[in-house]
């Protein structure tokens, strides 16, 4: 997957659980402050993070995965 | 051989409906101060905007009868017709005996066998489970079922995770033999290596022992890792479910609602999504109005479904109940 690829799919699982435009999700945007996204919301789009890219997102990994980036980042590295 | 007699097989439905709603309401604007927290940020992340909560002269017995006899009124059923009452909480506040024997006294339930079930917000659709089996196999007639909380009692009111959820209240079913199948097979399961995701602490040895060596009583109180049970809640229940009514050679556009056990707003949100459901399918979100009441909470629903005449009797519904243990059951019933 381009790192585009990641991105589109990463603006779908948010704007569909979080009700977040596809647009707003962009890469130096953080979820808390930037895309209104709460914890609970995040751990809904780490389970379909892991689900759509076939990655495993440990809880303690969660709290470090605070921009757009650092989910492509993430998913890059382990996909 | 010598043959050993049995009754005959049959059916069971249920016919009765019967709760008891804790009369005093709590605001979340009351709980929030030794919290740090708001009405915004609970409504946000729970739904809730209140709880209800029983007074301290009210036990959770009084509530259990209280709910039991009007599910024996709504089918005009006797007690003394009872062959069984279970009973599924986790705040009755004696180890031993059961809060079922003491509703089976109060109720006059003189022919009725008496127990009490540990499954916590999973016991209601656990009793319901049971009940079928006893009244299938000719065990009992009659049997009630009761979900019954005084949550109010075991919550930490400085405890950020837990203040504002837990709530207060009982519901009954009553169970009898029917010629056709008024519930669905229970699909149920347990991890108890989560033990730990829901527990009450400490428990009745390590608060006498921390008392005798330290003088300081420790009373117990619900804790909860909430971003781990909200995790396998979002993540498993969904295929439970499709199991339950699979179960019941049923499709999601089958059944008229959805009653899952009021845990959180959020995680029905979850379910409902990943369940895919019809817009004609109710969702019960008692929770907003009265609070998690564990295993109380699916009857308390179905009975403000009822009232608010979003369904009615003979309808078909999905419950699912999920919590400590982990424990989980869910099966599909036909509203009385």
């Amino acid at each position: 997957m381009t790192d585009q690829e990641i991105l589109d799919t990463l603006r779908s699982i948010v704007n569909e659980i979080a009700g977040v435009a596809e647009a707003d999700v962009q890469l130096d945007k953080s979820f808390v402050d930037d895309l209104d996204v709460d914890s609970l919301s995040m751990v809904e789009i780490s389970m379909a993070a892991e689900e759509k890219f076939g990655v495993s997102i440990p809880d303690a990994e969660l709290k470090n995965l605070k921009t757009v980036a650092d989910v492509v980042n993430f998913v890059k590295a382990n996909a | 051989m010598t043959n050993i007699a049995a009754r005959p097989l049959r059916h069971s439905e249920i016919i009765g409906l019967g709760v008891h709603r804790a009369t005093h309401v709590v605001t979340n604007d009351e709980i929030v101060g030794p919290i740090d927290s708001s009405d915004q940020w609970i409504q946000e992340r729970t739904g809730i905007k209140q709880r209800t909560w029983a007074p301290a002269d009210v036990d959770v017995i009084d509530m259990a009868v209280d709910a039991g006899s009007k599910a024996l009124a709504y089918a005009g059923i006797g007690a003394d017709r009872l062959g069984t009452i279970i009973v599924s909480t986790i705040s009755h506040p004696y180890q031993t005996p059961s809060a079922a024997v003491l509703v089976q006294d109060r109720l006059g339930a003189k022919n009725a066998g008496a127990f009490d079930i540990s499954a916590a917000c999973a016991g209601f659709p656990y009793g319901l489970g049971l009940a079928n089996g006893l009244i299938s196999a000719g065990e009992s007639d009659y049997v009630l079922v009761i979900g019954v909380e005084k949550l109010s009692d075991w919550t930490d009111m400085s405890d950020r995770g837990t203040a504002f959820i837990f709530a207060d209240g009982a519901g009954a079913f009553l169970m009898g033999p029917a010629q056709q199948p008024g519930i669905g097979p229970t699909v149920w399961g347990a991890d108890g290596s989560e033990f730990d995701a829901i527990v009450m602490q400490p428990n009745m040895i390590e608060l006498r022992n921390h008392f005798e060596q330290t003088g300081e009583f420790d009373f117990p109180k619900l804790r909860m890792q909430g971003q781990k049970v909200f995790k396998w809640a979002v993540g498993s229940m969904v295929d439970v479910c499709y199991r339950a009514l699979a179960a019941a050679g049923l499709q999601p556009g089958d059944i008229q609602a959805f009653i899952p056990h009021q845990a959180n707003n959020r995680i029905t949100d979850a379910m409902v999504r990943g369940l895919k459901f019809p817009d004609s399918v109710v969702v019960a979100r008692d929770i907003i109005m009265t609070g998690n009441t564990s295993a109380a909470s699916i009857p308390l629903a179905l009975d403000t479904l009822l009232r608010d005449g979003q369904v009615k009797s003979g309808d078909l519904a999905l419950t699912v109940g999920f919590g400590a243990g982990l424990a989980y059951a869910a099966q599909v019933i036909r509203i009385p």
